[in-house]
Order: structure tokens, then sequence, then C-alpha cells
């Protein structure tokens, strides 16, 4: 495996509705700015790409086979390779990790990972039923397939075994669009108390609308490179630029229904599952076993199986033993506030069943913001420190592609370039982690990023 | 579809629309006005798209005929005994190709929520209670709907409920011909 850098990225504007552009003329927005921002034109980066991958979830919502393809030319890297991949909301997750792969395999030296969605061409309801589909089409979807309402069944079973309440789901929502507040790429700028999002209208019990995140128009770029890639553009662009490495990559995944999940023993759990610092300490061991003797199956429908082996993968490669402590940020797929609760336990940011308490602790929340909130705990690891999906918005495809870029620029020190405010730069950010999450915890994947010292 | 809560502020946008016949375009084509059509976007119109699907339950349509039958029906790897409560061909642990088995009538609530709104087909059928269904002898859940609650009064207590199966006289081969109450629910 070869060291790969990635070195530049580009957002479009999120947006309910984009009828001003095609999907590829929003792609190229984002593939654009990616390529400026290195210092390039159009026609010095085209020479020096050697391919792509192309990321978008559904073929519904475009009424379009093969976007790919239309997005390729047009961004005039035909006749050169590239391909689309699929998986559901990690869709975006798993475009970046295939082109870090075409890197790092030595099969390409500067590859460029695109994505997108337009999610406006149906309405919202129908929208909602084309994201059910990705629920079993025999057993699932008849039964009333809504996403809103799967998740919404985690959260009950989250709540009756953890004790999780909803005002400490609300705190994600204020979180995340407090911090979206500060960055101009987010589709919603609103100021909320964790009133205003209990209030919010009733979608499934007991998320309510501000619990969840919207559907949008919008794409996303990432340009990955090895260190002869990385070569060629200084050269072309006459510059030295930042350096980011991507340190680890990690994927997993579960079944597509929700009822097959598995109800795993303690055992099990601590030989396939358990995080290294999990392992080692004594203490969470013996809580463990307390949850277990207290009738608590793994993963069940409260935990993402694949977003723990995601995690579990992409820390080993990285060389994290102490999650917490050794990432400075994550942009995490917060779908619903309720899947960021279960993703910190997932990523062993606290340990199952402490996500709620976490969650309004104050740890995952960003220094120097005022959220109104009464906060114990001083940030140690901001967690969307953009705003995440509830606050910038989801056009599936681009998503996962759009934690990168933002991630990219904290590790660059540059979000006061990119968002013209510095509120969000976090200080001094060495390590930064992306994770993007499909279905009901289908497809996870976690990538790690790491300026280079 | 009509607002929902009380304390809506926006109307629901719709695809109803009107049928629209010409556009108005420059009545000169020079050079002014070849520029000036970059300002005449975006042209937005309904595009509808109708499918028949034949939709095969395969390996899994015992299940729908047992339903019809009012027999609720599971699978189970026969070296294990790991037992399935949707029906699933092959064990994902051995590979084994499973075979049917009788599940009880009569499960425990394992989660729950209540859809105030969903997706477009299922949006008349709103406020409905979805709920994942745990059976004495099965490793693996069911996703059923829940009757017999009352939605405005949704509680963590639901959770555990003893839960019993009714079926519809007219099945329609969905998973939804058989649903659940609960047990002391009256007999109908």
């Amino acid at each position: 495996m070869r060291p790969v850098y990635a070195v530049s990225g580009g957002v479009s504007k999120f947006a309910k509705a984009r009828p001003d552009k095609s999907f590829q003329a929003v792609i190229k927005e984002a593939y654009d700015y990616a390529i400026n921002d290195i210092g390039l034109d159009f026609k010095q980066f085209t020479e020096i790409v050697d391919g792509s991958v192309a990321s978008y979830f559904s073929d519904h919502f475009s009424r379009q086979l093969m976007a790919g393809i239309m997005a390729q030319d047009y961004l005039g890297l035909c006749p050169k390779p590239g391909h689309r991949v699929e998986g559901g909301g990690a869709t975006g997750g798993i475009c970046f990790q295939e082109a870090w792969k075409a890197v790092s395999s030595g099969y390409m030296d500067v590859c460029v990972a695109y994505g997108f969605e337009t999610m406006s061409h149906v309405e919202t309801w129908k929208g909602n039923e084309f994201i059910a589909l990705a629920s079993d089409v025999s057993f699932d979807y008849p039964v009333g397939g809504f996403y809103s309402g799967y998740y919404a069944m985690m959260v009950t079973r989250h709540m009756k075994e953890f004790g999780t309440t909803v005002e400490q789901l609300a705190h994600v929502s204020v979180k995340n669009y407090m911090n979206a507040f500060h960055n101009p790429y987010a589709q919603k700028h609103q100021r909320l108390s964790i009133k205003d999002v209990r209030n919010s209208p009733m979608v499934a019990w007991p998320l309510t609308r501000l619990d969840i995140c919207v559907m949008s128009d919008g794409a996303a770029a990432t340009i990955l490179c090895s260190e002869d890639g990385l070569a060629k553009l200084e050269k072309a662009s006459g510059r030295r630029l930042p350096r980011v490495k991507v340190t680890g990559i990690g994927r997993g995944t579960d079944a597509m229904r929700m009822s097959d999940r598995p109800h795993d023993s303690y055992d099990k759990f601590m030989k396939s599952y358990a995080l290294p610092h999990e392992i080692d300490s004594k203490e969470t061991q013996a809580y463990y076993k307390k949850l277990w003797s207290k009738g608590f199956r793994y993963p069940g429908v409260h935990s993402f199986r694949a977003g723990r082996m995601g995690g579990k993968q992409a820390y080993k490669m990285a060389g994290i033993t102490d999650p917490l402590k050794e990432i400075d940020f994550i942009e995490l797929h917060d779908a619903y506030t309720s899947s960021e609760i279960q993703t910190y336990e997932d990523m062993g940011l606290c340990r199952y069943g402490e996500g709620g308490p976490f969650a309004a602790s104050g740890k995952a929340f960003m220094p120097g913001i005022d959220y109104g909130l009464k906060l114990k705990d001083k940030p140690i690891c901001p967690v969307n420190p953009s705003g995440g999906l509830i606050a910038c918005g989801h056009p599936v495809g681009a998503t996962g592609l759009m934690q990168a870029v933002f991630a990219i620029w904290q590790l660059q020190g540059t979000i006061k370039k990119h968002f013209k405010d510095d509120k969000l730069q976090i200080k001094n950010a060495q390590r930064g982690a992306i994770h993007s999450h499909a279905g009901t915890g289908t497809y996870v994947t976690v990538s790690i990023l790491e300026k280079e010292k | 579809m009509p607002n929902k809560n009380n304390n809506e502020t926006k109307r629901e946008e719709n695809l109803d629309g009107t049928i629209v016949f010409n556009l108005p375009f420059p009545k000169k084509l020079d050079k002014e006005s070849l520029k000036q059509l970059k300002e005449m976007t975006p042209i937005v119109k309904r595009q509808p798209y109708h499918v028949e699907y034949l939709h095969s339950y395969a390996q899994d349509s015992p299940f729908f005929a047992g339903l019809t039958n009012h027999v609720f029906l599971g699978n189970r790897d026969p070296k294990t005994g790991y037992t399935y409560a949707t029906p699933r061909g092959a064990d994902m642990y051995t590979g084994n190709e499973t075979e049917w088995v009788r599940l009880p009538d009569e499960g425990k609530v394992h989660a729950f929520t209540v859809c105030h709104f969903g997706s477009e087909e299922f949006l008349p059928e709103t406020p409905y209670v979805l709920a994942l269904i745990e059976f004495e002898g099965a490793n693996t859940l069911f996703l059923t709907r829940l009757l017999g609650l009352d939605p405005t009064k949704a509680s963590l207590d639901w959770i555990g409920m003893k839960v019993k199966a009714r079926y519809l006289r007219n099945s329609k081969l969905k998973p939804t011909d058989v649903y659940f109450v609960p047990a002391e629910a009256r007999e109908e």
C-alpha cells in the first residue's frame, strides 16, 4: 500500500432544490472549486488526473441510469477510467475509499472522487418512498416502509434499555444546527433550543422533524493522490500543497433487515467487536457484564455492528487505541440525532449504553460557541463541527464526500478561507475521522485523515 | 396532502400544476438576445412514471401461503436450530438451507414507533404503529403493524407487551396479511 494524500476538495451549495443546474453542472461547481483550490485550471488538471470514482445513491431520483458517465463526460474526464459506486447513505464514504484504493494500489497517481444527488425532482413523501425501497421490498417496505420509522424503533429500544432521553437526542440537534450557523455551505441556518426540537412536528415517535436531516440537491468532490501524484500537482501549480494523509480506512456491513440482526453474548462481543481500550479496561468489562446480565444483547436493533467494524479496522490501520483522546474531530453521519448517539458508542467515544449522557455532556461540542445549554464537560472531540447532515443537508451521494472536504479543510487549517469565518476551525487539528452510514446500518465506512507532521 | 399539525405555518407542496402550450422567446435572435437566454432558465415540467412489476416471493412463498391460511411460519437451520421469525432461505451462520417451522401466534413487542408521517404510499394510513416482535423459540424478529393501541399515547411501556397475531380474512399476499394486537384484546 502506498501513502495517499487528500489534497483538495469542493462542495456545491446544498439546497432543497437546484433547478438552476443539471446534476453534471452542480458536480462541476464542486469539481472546479477543488481544482482551483490547488492553483490549477481545468485543462492543467485534466492533463494530470488519472481517473475517477462517481458516487450517487438512487437512479430513481434522477430517473436517469448511468448518470455517472454523464458527469464523467461533462467534466471532460473521458476516456480516462472511472466507475460508479453505490451503497445507500454510505455511497460517498465508499466512493472516498475506492478512490483511496485506486491510489494506494498504484493504479492511479491522481484520482478524483465526485458525488451528487438530486432529490428535489420528486415530492418529499415520494422521496421517502424511494429511500424506503432501500429496505426489503418483500418483508419491510410493504409494512409501512419509512426510514424515520425504522430509526425511531431503534430509538425506543435504546431508550428502554439504557434510559436515553429525548432531551439528550435534542442536544445533538441544537449542537449541529448551532455549528452550521457558521458554515455557509449548510442548507439550514437556525439557532435552536431543546424546546424547539421537541416542539417541532412529530414524525415518528419520539423523533421530531428537527431530529431528522433533510433531503437536498448537491454535489461534492475530493482529489486524492500518491506522493508522485502530489509532485505532479505541485509542479503544475508551482506551489507546495498542504499535506493531509489518509491513514486508515475501515468498512463494515450488516443485514438489510433490522429483524435479522444478531443478539450476541458478552463473550462473542469481547472476542469479535470490542475495541482495544475496552478490552484493556477491567472496569469496562465489569460494566458490560452488568449490561448483559440486564438483558443487553449485541448488536440488537439499538447498535450498529457495521459502524463498530468500520471504526475498529480504521483505528487499527491508523494506530488509534483510544479514539476519544486520539481523534481531534469527527464528521459523522447524523441522519438522525439518535444515530449520532448510537454512533458515539460504535466508534468507542463512550461505551454502549452511554451515548445519551455523552451527547448532553458537552464532550462532542465545539469550543468557543455558545449553545445556550448548560454542559457539564469541556469539548474533547467535536462531532460534526460543520453541522453534519442535520443542518448541512444530505444529498446522499455527495454527503460522505462533503464530510471528507470539511475534514481536509479542518486539517489544512483553511476553514476561514473556505467558510469566511474561523469559528468552526478546530485549533491545531492533527487527526480527524469521517463516518458514512447506509440503510439501517448496512454499510458503514470510517476513514481517518491526518495532517502530516 | 393536508397539513397534519395545527402548528404548521407552511402548506405542503404538491405536483399539481398547469398545462403550458407555449413559452415566451425572443422575437429576434441577435447576439444580445442569445446572451439573454441564459437568464431564461430553468424550465421545470411534470414527468410521470409508472411501472408494473411481477414480484416473485420465490423461496419465501410458503410464508405468504401460510398467512393466507392463518398460519405464521418461520425458517430454521436444520442442524443448529437457529430460527428466523422473518423468512430466510439459507442460514447466515452455517450456509445451510433452512426448513419451515410453525411459529407461535403470540410474542412480545421488542421495539416500536408511531409514524405520524410516512412514504407517499402509506401517508393516508398515518398515524400507524410499526413494531418489531420477538417470539419464544425464535432468534430473530418480525416487523409488523401493531393495532389496538392509542397512537397519541405512545409509551416505552409498550416494549415487552404481550401481543398476538391477527390475520386478514381476505389475503392481499403481503406481509401485512398478519398484524398484531395486545394479547388481552378481545376476540372479534
